[in-house]
């Protein structure tokens, strides 16, 4: 089989935005886990980079440029300081064992490929066999939210969810239109430092971040 | 024009009241900047009436019979909202349980989430919608963790939790709705707008549209609440301040469910089928029969109200779920009715827990001895809600019973037993409450009843009598649900 190099360039990118995935779901030191995070924003540039170079498709670069700019500089940077200023540096448990949840997160991807085989099928941009592993980001993502005990990898969790699904609107649609990107960056950003501000709060009520002291309201 | 001023002084109220302060009169002119954003709202209702669908700017907002009634019930609830919320807001400050400086935060961000509703419901393209769906969270966050009290910080979280990643999934069905309008539409902007994609709804591809449908109702449905979703709701209307508790009850999740309905016009347009209404039917029945049964375990009274909430959404989500005629304008009644009277309860509920200075409803007792006008406007409300006739929630409930028996008469039985499970429930806590032994004190200020009685006032009006052009609006609302 005979791919054009920006398709094997973009599958590449794929390949490795999984691997950043599964590497995410693993990792338990917080400041590598936010290295990961910015990593995983990088390869986002690359592969969107990649898919305006082949298909001319100008807005792509803006994008590019507004992922570079927020989630591989300015969110990590917030998140850095944060974890400075929260000194916390492990999340020691997780819900689940490692092995445990990586085999969770294999079932996932499964079910993601079938779950994105229809729909790849009908597109026609050069990136619609990568649909499947956007998807599995996605879920990927989400199961790291659900099993981390720490406030802070949670949103760490959210943001991953959202690459997924940028590089799903790449892969299937070359974009979102740009006003909807603009937004959709700026409530990130938003919400961001609201959290940022937050997790002081919750430290100071809780002496922690470890969100098991919120599990108090119940159905008594 | 109208459009400009409605959705410029929201926002620039919320700029303006951030910048004011705490200084004397920032209750006053909180009440005074949703006035006018109300009578710009009439004044765009009065238009519309008059000349029909309007499409402006770009073709980036729009506006027809179905999205400018709830744009005038936003409206008018977020202007009462404040009439209650500055002696309210004042006894909590005196209390001790708000710095001023939390105040400030509160009036500038109730502004922001009313502007943030407004887009929704304004705004023409699928992606705006989702933009301001997630602005309304985060500034709702920050109102229901007002407090910084542990539980209220909790709430808060949760509430970004779950509704964040809810978006997350509502996000991705706008995405692959894109995807599919794209192939018709082409690329660019006008992909994602909804009079756009209503006029080649035909085309789409049905396969993508169902899935995208998925996301979206599972997405907007986490912030309407609808079982199993709903984990989020009653720990928010508990631990925010009462003002928040009624905008949320009454607008958002109107709002959210709003979008769900539009979303459901285009796929059933797409499908050809009854898919997406059955999935609505099967999650509103779903949440109807659950938070009945939820009811009777309720010991705190703003829990109660917002199981009761779930309920009620839960009704207007089956009613379009259903479609037809008789029972859209149904759901279209019960959404009016419901912000209406779930807002005025929530008024009455928080002078009532403020005067006893707890939530817990086994220490609320006999209202009706030391503040009458808080007893008789709980018990009413409650009344009202419980679908008693003469109020406006009976004519709706009403009509959705008989539309129900009359295409899915499998449904009845679950309803009335719902409907009866929650009476018996809500009615046995109340009733103490309002006729029990007296135990509170006085408050430091005058409590605002008036937005109490002027809703139920309203609710009992549409029980007894809908005014003609009222009923055309809703009937020429309902037929663009479909």
């Amino acid at each position: 089989m005979n791919l054009p190099l920006h398709a094997q360039i973009i599958n590449l990118c794929a390949a490795l935005l999984l691997l950043l995935a599964f590497a995410m779901l693993t990792q338990r030191r917080i400041r590598s886990l936010i290295n990961l995070f910015s990593a995983q924003g990088l390869v986002l540039v690359i592969s969107t980079l990649t898919v305006a170079y082949a298909t001319h498709q100008t807005h792509l670069y803006y994008s590019a440029l507004l992922t570079l700019v927020l989630k591989v500089m300015l969110l990590p940077w917030i998140m850095h300081r944060l974890i400075r200023k929260l000194n916390v540096r492990w999340d020691v448990e997780s819900v689940l064992n490692i092995p445990a949840t990586l085999l969770i997160g294999i079932v996932l991807v499964i079910f993601a490929f079938n779950l994105a085989a229809p729909i790849s099928q009908f597109s026609d941009t050069i990136a619609k066999s990568t649909l499947g592993i956007a998807t599995a980001c996605i879920f990927l993502a989400f199961l790291m939210m659900i099993t981390r005990r720490k406030a802070i990898s949670q949103v760490i969790g959210f943001l991953a969810m959202e690459n997924g699904l940028f590089f799903a609107a790449t892969s299937a649609t070359y974009g979102m239109p740009m006003v909807v990107e603009l937004g959709i960056a700026l409530d990130v950003l938003v919400g961001t430092l609201i959290f940022g501000v937050f997790f002081f709060h919750i430290r100071e009520k809780f002496e922690s971040l470890d969100i098991h002291h919120l599990e108090k309201l119940k159905e008594r | 024009m109208e459009l400009l001023v409605l959705l410029l002084v929201p926002f620039a109220g919320g700029l303006v009241l951030a910048l004011w302060g705490h200084r004397s009169l920032a209750p006053e002119l909180n009440s005074g900047i949703s006035l006018l954003t109300f009578l710009a709202s009439a004044a765009l209702t009065a238009r519309i009436i008059a000349d029909g669908p309007l499409l402006v700017w770009d073709q980036m907002f729009f506006v027809d019979s179905f999205n400018v009634f709830l744009v005038a019930l936003t409206a008018f609830v977020s202007f009462t909202t404040t009439l209650f919320s500055r002696p309210y807001m004042r006894i909590e400050l005196q209390k001790g349980k708000l710095t001023p400086g939390r105040l400030r935060l509160y009036h500038s961000m109730y502004q922001m989430f009313t502007f943030a509703m407004l887009v929704v419901l304004l705004t023409n393209s699928v992606g705006i919608l989702w933009v301001a769906m997630e602005a309304a969270t985060l500034t709702t966050v920050l109102l229901i963790s007002l407090y910084r009290t542990p539980a209220s910080l909790e709430a808060a979280w949760k509430y970004f939790i779950l509704c964040g990643v809810g978006l997350a999934q509502a996000l991705f069905g706008t995405i692959l709705l894109y995807f599919a309008a794209e192939k018709v539409l082409g690329a660019g902007g006008t992909a994602l707008l909804w009079t756009h994609l209503y006029e080649v709804k035909g085309q789409l591809e049905p396969t993508v549209l169902a899935l995208s449908f998925v996301f979206l109702l599972v997405g907007y449905g986490t912030k309407v609440g609808l079982v199993p979703l709903h984990n989020w709701l009653p720990d928010a209307h508990a631990e925010g301040p009462t003002p928040i508790s009624a905008v949320l009850s009454g607008l958002l999740l109107n709002v959210a469910l709003y979008s769900i309905i539009r979303a459901k016009v285009l796929v059933d347009g797409a499908l050809g089928s009854h898919f997406a209404g059955n999935l609505m039917m099967g999650f509103g029945l779903l949440s109807v029969v659950v938070a009945a049964f939820l009811l009777p375990r309720q010991k705190d009274i703003k829990r109660l109200f917002a199981y009761s909430s779930i309920e009620h959404m839960g009704l207007m989500t089956f009613a379009f779920g259903m479609g037809g005629p008789v029972a859209s304008f149904a759901g279209m009644l019960h959404m009016t009715v419901h912000s209406l009277t779930k807002s005025a309860i929530f008024f009455a509920v928080g002078h009532a827990a403020q005067k006893s200075g707890t939530q817990i409803m086994a220490d609320i007792r006999g209202l009706i001895d030391s503040n009458p006008t808080i007893g008789w406007g709980l018990m009413l409300g409650s009344l009202a809600i419980l679908g008693m006739p003469p109020f406006g929630v009976f004519t709706s409930e009403f009509m959705l019973l008989t539309a129900t028996m009359h295409e899915q008469p499998w449904a009845t039985p679950f309803l009335l037993v719902a409907l009866g499970v929650s009476f018996a429930a809500i009615f046995g806590k109340v009733q103490p409450m309002v006729f029990g032994v007296a135990t509170l004190q006085r408050l430091p200020h005058r409590p605002a009843l008036l937005p109490v009685f002027v809703h139920l006032g309203i609710v009992l009006l549409l029980g007894l009598y809908i005014p003609p052009y009222l009923a055309v609006w809703y009937r020429q609302a309902a037929q663009l649900v479909g």
